[in-house]
């Protein structure tokens, strides 16, 4: 008997076929791991499981009865429980409320009985290995503790199914153990768990089954012990891997061949910031493009906001072109010459209800005016410049940029970026979220600048595109650099197998300093 | 067939325009029927003398609700645009002494005072605008009557009677005065690279932060512009009445601000301001309320009026960005 | 320049139980700061007024203090409720006004109806201000600044634009207000009753916890079922019938509904839960703080009082400053917290 399954599910958005005839199969006590790239519909799978998107076609059987869920209350009363990734409770309630909320024990005259909900919630999160006092604010645990509130709540209130969206990204060693151990409970009271992750030492330390989704489709599904780690990444991937390393299939051309002894144009020494960063160092020369590597959580993003400014930092040093930066402000930094492309476009990229032509000169207003005030011709100027160079298809300057293409958007915010003429450029997963098309493009103009001498900083998920694209590659784990690659040794398995290597060597080397 | 599909969907299209197209033009249109009725229906109306009246009664609210746009602009709000007011009237008196120009001079310093404070506690400390201005809303009027004793003082100066009730070439001085505010707070926001920076914080604060433009500047002036428009506003308000009343001076003007701003398409959740739009809904709220008692009605069934206008205004921008 | 050694990012787990246990500390002392901060500034503030002002200890002023505080008491409970939510009553101060008149009007029919009539009243317009609030998202400050308008004409409307005064006819009624038992009025052990159901209705109950769930983040709440929009509804009619009720118990204590009054009952009410630590931003926030911050204010406007030739307008310079302060220190602490 099937707990849940999916079968022939689409969904469709606007110019995106997110799901195309998915299948998928949950047994009970089954940990079921779903991975796939970014963007290759996992959250979009997930979503219709919860009751948040509707599917377009095929049906969701539950329990071996149709079933549809309209809203994640919905599906959460009939027993699917999420995890999501950002914890999903109420920081400024205590810990117990949090996991009684809606549900608090009474006592005979309606009034709760908080006695009990403290020493329950005692005893049930001891389970999960959280010793702390009950009655504290939520929000001044751990992040991991956090999850673990919200692990226990999931499966408190009776779920079947639970799905564990990268459940471990913000958990140290000791706490994925604990959470290790409550899954291994769960799977044998017989409740389904889908886990999402991309830390595949820990798919095969937990997961039964695997499914693989890659552009919306299922490419591979069936027991994760008969498939190699190596096959699941190319399935992952899509590509086959020898030929992966002999041709490429990126809009990436070769080497840039950034000279060896030139000075560095972004060097970082011993960049600290809080417990997220420690000690990271690494440098880039002009026409060098340096790739970030590292999982989900490694710390990437955050050196990249840390060096433009928009992180706090505690210590370490930032120069370009030789002149340090102490600390500096988003102001300082871009002044200095540091672009920033981060991650979430919609959240801090764009602003989506302003014009492509008010975009795209938005960081470079004092240049386009005398006193203050500001000379639409030459904007007029610049803009054009740049929606030609990056093909950048709008209708006129002056449509919103919210209506604009997710990879037009991105050309947008680039051309915002390479208008303030900067020495250096920190590009945040550039392609995500982008049709195909736009991706070769995007990939295409990053070789395009580091040829024209631009120190280029590149981040991406996607294996591929970062050993492609980038000329070396700093592998980061925890915060901290691990490894790095030069020359022949930028290949994919290279890649995997630093930062697997790195997960090992940091258990190991743990009490040198 | 195709003619037949057109049809069907033309309605849902059509009301998709419509949304988007009320909350910009929509009080257009209503001032244009409120006139048309009272030009029709109201006798009196088309004299330069009811013209003139209503001109000066909105002049103080086109002021202050164009301060307080630049703020709605920023996704802010500014609750203490009453109080200073209310402390610029009760300066003048104190300061007249020294000459009307210092008297103004000090009245638009507290102005600059109150909107650091204001523009400190929202850009440096991090506080919403609500709760930032709610501070010198609650004391800034308190200020105000300990800086006047809580009396009622007459105002005695030639100047600022002039400025108050005077004309010049045939149009009272407080409209020249409000006119020339408009055009020049319309100029900041369409022509300066301030203007186009406030209006990218309203719209993505974070975004604008990381592409280098000085946030906390920014709407640390936003908020002195507004308090130096609300204090512009408190020292007419002195020269037309002839006298300082800390108590009465500016009370409740927030709401008629915010009321103006809406009603002319503003939208509070931030990235655009519309100037002439502002200017449109104040002009509206003051006919609403003169045709009202052109016709007998009592203020009591205008203020009730009103709230509904609000309601409508806020209403119909409300999903204009989707949070 | 590649980097070899690896900068070991784990702590030993001795040091983490440190951290946490300096956390847990740290937590404890920030939110005793938060709760019980206007509590102690109520201390230092009676001890210095029953220092330096001779008349201050007596019985029949603490009687004073305690029957002038019990209107905006009652609002500011309201308002307690409201601000957990995570919005903004700015009506009140209107409602207030319009419960008195009202009240005033019906006490002709008796006792009972010079409550119910303005609670039925300012109960309905909480309503509205609940329903506009939470099914159409409109900004909460915005609905009840329209209301706090609608009702000021409202009120106007039924006293001929604020000419009548309309004197309370009942006796019971009059009674009620002037009264009292044990040597403290009516008013203050009515108002103490509803304190205690306001303080069980928060801290005791589902729908309680289903407030400060609201406020603390509207989408974890919905997403861990609770019923965001009711819970919203019912705060704003709370607020809308606390605030009629104060009018009521003003117009019995007063003997007229009288019309001029109000303007600003809802800033102070505001401020008083505010000093009281509550949070503005919603999420925390209990109603002793509020009962400390509804006296402390009280106390301070005494305090003018008793000095004499101070006027009384500093109490607003005061409560603004006072604010500020809490608003800002507030801000600090909740910072302090998280990053621990």
């Amino acid at each position: 008997m099937a707990l849940l399954e999916v079968v022939d599910v689409s969904k469709v958005f606007p110019g995106v076929r997110a799901l195309d005839d998915v299948s998928f199969t949950l047994q009970p006590g089954e940990v079921h791991a779903l991975v796939g790239e970014n963007g290759a519909g996992k959250s979009t799978l997930i979503k219709v499981l919860t009751g948040v998107y509707q599917p377009d076609g095929g049906q969701l059987r539950y329990r071996d009865e149709p079933a549809r869920f309209d809203s994640p209350m919905d599906a959460q009363r009939a027993g699917i429980s999420t995890i999501y990734q950002e914890v999903n409770l109420i920081p400024l309630m205590s810990v117990a409320h949090n996991l009684f909320l809606g549900r608090e024990p009474r006592t005979a005259y309606g009034l709760l009985d908080e006695k009990r909900m403290f020493r329950e919630a005692h005893e049930i999160l001891l389970r999960y290995g959280v010793t702390t006092d009950v009655r504290r604010q939520l929000g001044t645990l751990a992040l991991g503790a956090q999850q673990m509130v919200a692990l226990a709540r999931a499966v408190m209130i009776d779920a079947k199914v639970v799905i564990m969206d990268e459940p471990t990204s913000s958990l140290e060693p000791r706490e994925v153990e604990t959470l290790f151990g409550v899954i291994r409970d769960l799977h044998s009271q017989g409740i389904g768990i889908i886990y999402v992750s991309h830390r595949l030492d820990e798919l095969y330390q937990i997961c039964d089954a695997v499914t693989i989704l890659r552009d919306g489709k299922v490419v591979h599904t069936g027991k994760l012990a008969d498939l190699e780690r190596l096959r699941l990444v190319s399935l992952m991937l899509g590509r086959d891997m020898s030929a992966v390393r002999h041709e490429g299939f990126t809009g990436f051309g070769g080497d840039h061949g950034g000279a060896e002894d030139a000075a560095p144009v972004l060097k970082v020494t011993d960049l600290n910031s809080r417990r997220k960063l420690h000690d990271i160092s690494f440098a880039v020369r002009p026409g060098e493009v340096v790739g970030l590597g590292g999982l989900l959580g490694a710390g990437r993003s955050e050196t990249i906001k840390a060096i433009g400014g928009a992180y706090p930092v505690d210590g370490g040093e930032i120069a370009v072109d030789g002149k340090a930066l102490n600390r500096p402000t988003t102001v300082q930094a871009v002044k200095a010459g540091i672009a920033v492309q981060p991650e979430d476009r919609k959240a801090e990229g764009i602003v989506a209800g302003l014009s492509v032509r008010e975009n795209i000169a938005l960081a470079i207003l004092p240049r386009m005016s005398k006193l203050g005030l500001v000379s639409d011709r030459k904007i007029d100027e610049v803009v054009r410049t740049y929606m030609t160079r990056l093909r950048i298809k709008a209708s006129s300057p002056d449509q919103r940029v919210g209506d604009l293409s997710g990879g037009n958007q991105q050309k947008v915010l680039l051309a915002r970026l390479l208008a303030t003429q900067p020495k250096v450029l920190l590009l945040d997963e550039p392609t995500r979220g982008i049709d195909v098309g736009a991706k070769a493009e995007v990939q295409g103009l990053i070789d395009e600048l580091a040829a024209e001498g631009l120190g280029v900083v590149l981040v991406s998920s996607d294996a591929e595109e970062l050993v492609e694209g980038s000329d070396r590659v700093v592998v980061l784990r925890d915060g901290a650099v691990v490894g790095e690659l030069r020359g022949d040794a930028v290949t994919t398995e290279a890649l995997l197998e630093t930062i697997a290597a790195a997960a090992v060597e940091a258990k190991e080397v743990g009490n040198d300093d | 067939m195709t003619t037949e599909a057109a049809t069907a969907t033309r309605p849902a299209i059509d009301l998709a325009r419509v949304r988007a197209w009320l909350p910009k033009y929509g009080v257009y249109v209503a001032i244009g029927v409120l006139v048309l009725y009272n030009v029709l229906f109201t006798p009196n109306f088309l004299t330069w003398s009811n013209l003139r009246i209503q001109l000066i009664q909105v002049a103080p609210i086109v002021i202050v609700a164009l301060g307080m746009a630049l703020v709605i602009g920023t996704e802010g709000i500014d609750l203490s645009v009453g109080s200073v007011m209310a402390l610029a009237a009760a300066l003048i008196p104190l300061y007249l002494g020294y000459g009307v120009v210092a008297a103004i001079l000090v009245s638009l310093v507290a102005g600059v005072v109150v909107g650091l404070v204001n523009g400190t506690l929202v850009a440096r400390v991090g506080l919403q605008p609500i709760v930032a201005t709610l501070a010198l809303f609650v004391g800034g009027r308190g200020l105000a009557l300990v800086i006047s004793d809580g009396q009622l003082k007459d105002v005695r100066n030639d100047d600022l009677i002039y400025l108050g009730s005077g004309d010049f070439l045939g149009i009272p001085m407080l409209v020249w005065i409000a006119a020339l505010l408009v055009l020049v707070v319309a100029f900041v926001v369409r022509r300066t690279v301030f203007g186009r920076r406030l209006l990218a914080i309203g719209g993505n604060r974070p975004a604008t932060e990381l592409a280098g433009v000085p946030v906390k500047r920014v709407l640390i002036t936003v908020y002195v512009l507004c308090s130096v428009l609300a204090s512009i506003a408190g020292l007419l308000a002195v020269a037309r009445i002839q006298s300082s009343d800390a108590s009465a001076v500016g009370l409740l003007i927030e709401l008629s601000a915010i009321t103006a701003v809406v009603v002319g398409g503003t939208p509070l959740t931030g990235g655009k301001v519309r100037v002439l739009g502002t200017v449109a809904g104040a002009l509206l709220m003051q006919l609403v309320v003169a045709t009202m008692i052109k016709h007998n009605l009592q203020p009591s069934t205008t203020e009730m009026v009103q709230a509904v206008i609000i309601l409508i205004a806020v209403y119909v921008a409300r999903e204009r960005k989707s949070r | 320049m590649s980097t070899g050694i690896v900068s070991d990012p784990e702590v030993p787990a001795a040091v983490v139980a440190a951290d946490e246990r300096r956390a847990e500390r740290t937590d404890r002392m920030v939110g005793l700061v938060q709760r019980q901060g206007a509590l102690a500034v109520l201390i230092v503030v009676v001890l210095v007024a029953t220092a330096s002002f001779p008349n201050f200890r007596s019985f029949d002023n603490a009687g004073t203090i305690l029957i002038a505080a019990a209107p905006p008491a009652l609002i500011a409970l309201g308002m307690t409720f409201v601000i957990i939510t995570g919005g903004i009553d700015l009506s009140v101060g209107s409602l207030y006004v319009l419960g008195g008149v009202v009240s005033a009007y019906a006490s002709q029919w008796g006792l009972i109806p010079a409550f119910l009539v303005p609670l039925a009243v300012c109960g309905v317009i909480g309503v509205l201000n609940g329903l506009l609030i939470a099914y159409t998202r409109m900004a909460p400050f915005i609905v009840t600044l329209a209301a706090l308008l609608g009702a000021r004409g409202l009120m106007r409307a039924l006293s001929d634009e604020g000419s009548t005064t309309y004197l309370v006819r009942s006796d019971t009624f009059r009674s009620f207000g002037t009264g009292s038992f044990l040597g403290i009025g009516y008013p203050v052990w009515l108002v103490a009753a509803v304190f205690v159901l306001g303080m069980v209705l928060l801290s005791r109950t589902r729908f309680g916890h289903a407030v400060y769930a609201v406020g603390g983040s509207e989408d974890a709440a919905s997403l861990m079922g609770i019923a965001v929009r009711r819970t919203k509804v019912w705060v704003y009619v709370m607020s809308g019938l606390l605030a009629g009720l104060a009018g009521a118990i003003n117009a019995a204590k007063l003997g007229s509904g009288v019309t001029v009054l109000g303007t600003g009952m809802e800033l102070d009410a505001i401020a008083a839960v505010v000093i009281g630590g509550t949070l503005l931003t919603g999420g925390a926030g209990t109603i002793a703080g509020t009962i400390a911050g509804v006296l402390l204010l009280g106390v301070i406007q005494n305090m003018i009082n008793q000095v004499g030739n101070v006027p009384s307008s500093y109490q607003q310079v005061i409560s603004g400053a006072f604010l500020a302060v809490v608003v800002v220190a507030q801000t600090y602490l909740v910072r302090l917290r998280r990053v621990t």
